[in-house]
């Protein structure tokens, strides 16, 4: 477990963190969740002792982390892969690691099996791709068979098989009862692997809440489809309660139903369905208006929220791509 | 979940529970593994002890030179002057080899900053003054080891060329032990005196040419100081106090051998201390 309590850190005239204060339970993906500059990898340093806070405290199982008797058995973090020497081999760079904990040296071998990373121990670490590197890091993340982890950005650079690993490698670890807290800028990325997400920006706190809690409270229902057949599917969901709006590119949106719902209403029309797409899109519009106000570099003038477009309607001015706004009683 | 299942982090019984508080002990096994991992370690010591070596046999053999030419006569009276300072002529390249040997201080702890390992090697030893020691600790005995060695092979290699003049000398004469394991102390505090002003400069560069000016810039300048002024500042010059120990006869205003090396030391005690200082207080 790690908990923050007014948790601030300033560089200079920057403020990286600015009271921050929240709770990181095990068994479960915590998601740490912010746009660039937030203060994710700040708030790192600060759990790790790297930096000193300028006021506040964080604790890992109610110690300081400095206080720990064996570092590694506790905490596993990755920072950023780039903290290796680089003539050194994988196996040297994990057996010193390893050394420092009294753990024993087979751990080295064990985790760079696990990583995938064996045929290359003897290696330096100085020729690895920034996939490798992650892996390496990764590896000497759980070294000491930690209870807690920490990944700051850890899918940098990877593949989209490497992705696919470390998520299930993620997931692995928080069904084995162990804190998992995981950085990360994209919305998308979170959503299928955290179970819990804490939302900072500007350095502060601004969600803190179950990823479903955060779906249900944020994001918009709606359903991409795509149908030969539109005028009845229309006509169903207006039925249900729903809305339908042409999305110009020949699917219609559907907000207020459910996936489920849609394909159910298809099916008792007996109408074809060739796509059926909850949108996503929806959650990171979500995410980026939560952060927007806090969002430190941003390009361009400021406009309507993102996302908010959708909310056109009213049946002037057809765009030129049959984009004309399709209102389910209009057609009826 | 099928292909998580097979993710098991700890596989042979994981690791044992009780494997003690992480401390000093394990600290210095791994320092010991994370210097003799990389080459540059070998690199440098092995140019420390060529260099150190050549220099002394060059500067031994051009004395032997010179000596020979001398007409008979003059031999004779020059002889015991020379043996008395045949230590000196064979441990001379000591002037290059402690610039080396800063070097590899300096690279200890700075290499760790340019590669980014110091956030690594914090994660896993939190407690800051035990990773200095341990990094103090395990480079000091290595820069002794071959310090040692260097010394005392550069001194055998220089009185056998001084032999052949019959101008060579013995561990057996006063003064020349101490000289010579001198050389390797010496060495050895050079490369600590450079790790605390790596520790201090966290930059690569920057601290090997802050440590070369105060070995051997400083050292250099001193020859220009005005007489009246040499006679007070000369001896107080890092490289002068330290060079003490190494020189069986001592130059005239100097302290005397355990007087300069102890104020060398305290030179280098004052560096690591500063060290320590800014490297447990500042954010890594
Ligand atoms: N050592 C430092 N000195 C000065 N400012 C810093 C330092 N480290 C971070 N900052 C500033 O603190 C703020 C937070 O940075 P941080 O790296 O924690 O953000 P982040 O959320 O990790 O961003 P990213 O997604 O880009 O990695 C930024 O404005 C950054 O410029
Ligand atoms: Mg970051």
């Amino acid at each position: 477990m790690i908990e923050a309590r007014g948790l601030t850190k300033r560089y200079g005239e920057t403020l990286a963190v600015s009271e921050l204060s929240f709770t990181v339970q095990p068994g479960r993906i915590t998601g740490f969740l912010g746009p660039n500059g937030a203060g994710k990898t700040t708030t790192m340093r600060l759990i790790l002792g790297l930096d000193r806070p300028t006021r506040g405290t964080v604790t890992v199982n109610g110690k300081e982390f400095r206080q720990l008797a064996r570092p590694m058995q506790e905490v596993g973090a990755l920072l950023d892969a780039k903290a290796v020497h680089g003539g050194r081999s994988a196996r040297n760079h994990l057996r010193c690691l390893a050394e420092a904990n009294n753990l024993p040296l087979r751990r080295a071998g064990e985790v760079l099996e696990l990583v995938g990373l064996s045929d290359v121990a003897g290696k330096r670490a100085g020729g690895f791709s920034l996939g490798m590197g992650q892996r390496l890091g990764i590896a000497a993340a759980l070294l000491g068979d930690p209870a807690i982890l920490m990944f700051d950005e850890p899918v940098n650079g990877l593949d989209p098989e490497g992705i696919l690993w470390i998520r299930n490698l993620m997931k692995a670890l928080a069904a084995e009862g162990r804190t998992v807290f995981v950085s990360s800028h994209l919305m998308s990325e979170m959503e299928h692997t955290a179970d819990h997400l804490i939302v900072i920006g500007r350095g502060r706190v601004i969600a803190d809440c179950s990823v479903a809690d955060f779906i249900a409270g944020n994001s918009v229902q709606s359903v991409r489809v795509r149908t030969p057949d539109p005028v009845v599917l229309v006509n169903a969901v207006a039925q249900a309660g729903g809305t339908a709006v042409a999305d110009g590119d020949g699917a219609i949106v559907v907000q207020g139903l459910t996936a489920e719902r849609v394909g159910d209403l298809a099916f008792t029309s007996r109408i074809p369905v060739h796509e059926l797409t909850p949108d996503r899109a929806s959650l990171e519009a979500a995410f980026m208006e939560l952060t927007a106000a806090s969002v430190e570099f941003r390009a361009g003038a400021p406009g309507g929220p993102p996302g908010g477009g959708r909310a056109a309607d009213s049946g002037s001015e057809p765009g030129p791509g049959g984009g004309e706004p399709v209102r389910a009683g209009g057609v009826a | 979940m099928a292909a998580t299942a097979q993710v098991t982090v700890a596989r042979h019984g994981g690791v044992p529970a009780s494997g003690g508080r992480a401390g000093l002990g394990g600290a210095v096994r791994s320092e010991l593994t994370k210097i003799r991992s990389v080459r540059s370690t070998y690199w440098t010591l092995t140019a420390m002890i060529l260099v150190t070596i050549g220099i002394g046999a060059l500067f031994s053999f051009g004395h032997a030179q010179a000596f020979s030419q001398l007409p008979a006569g003059q031999q004779a009276r020059q002889s015991a002057a020379s043996i008395a300072h045949a230590a000196d002529y064979s441990l001379f390249g000591l002037i290059l080899g402690q610039l080396i040997v800063a070097v590899l201080g300096a690279l200890t702890i700075t290499s760790e900053y340019s590669t980014g390992m110091v956030r690594t090697s914090l994660t896993v030893m939190p407690r800051r003054g035990t990773l200095f020691a341990a990094k103090a600790l395990v480079f000091g005995a290595v820069a002794l080891a071959a310090g040692l060695a260097t010394s005392f092979a550069s001194f055998f290699i220089g009185q056998a060329i001084l032999s052949t003049q019959h101008i060579s000398t013995t561990l057996g004469h006063p003064g020349v032990l101490r000289a010579v394991a001198g050389g390797g102390l010496f060495l050895a505090c050079c490369g600590l005196l450079s790790y605390g002003i790596g520790a201090m400069l966290r930059h690569s560069a920057g601290a090997i040419t802050a440590s070369i000016a105060l070995l051997f810039v400083a050292y250099i300048l001193s020859n220009f100081l005005p007489g009246s002024w040499a006679q007070h500042i000369d001896k107080w010059i890092p490289f002068n106090a330290g060079a003490a120990i190494w020189e069986n006869v001592s130059a005239p205003d100097m302290f005397s051998p355990w007087a300069g090396f102890a104020v060398f030391a305290a030179y280098t005690a004052v560096a690591l201390a500063a060290g320590l200082i800014l490297f447990r207080r500042r954010d890594a």
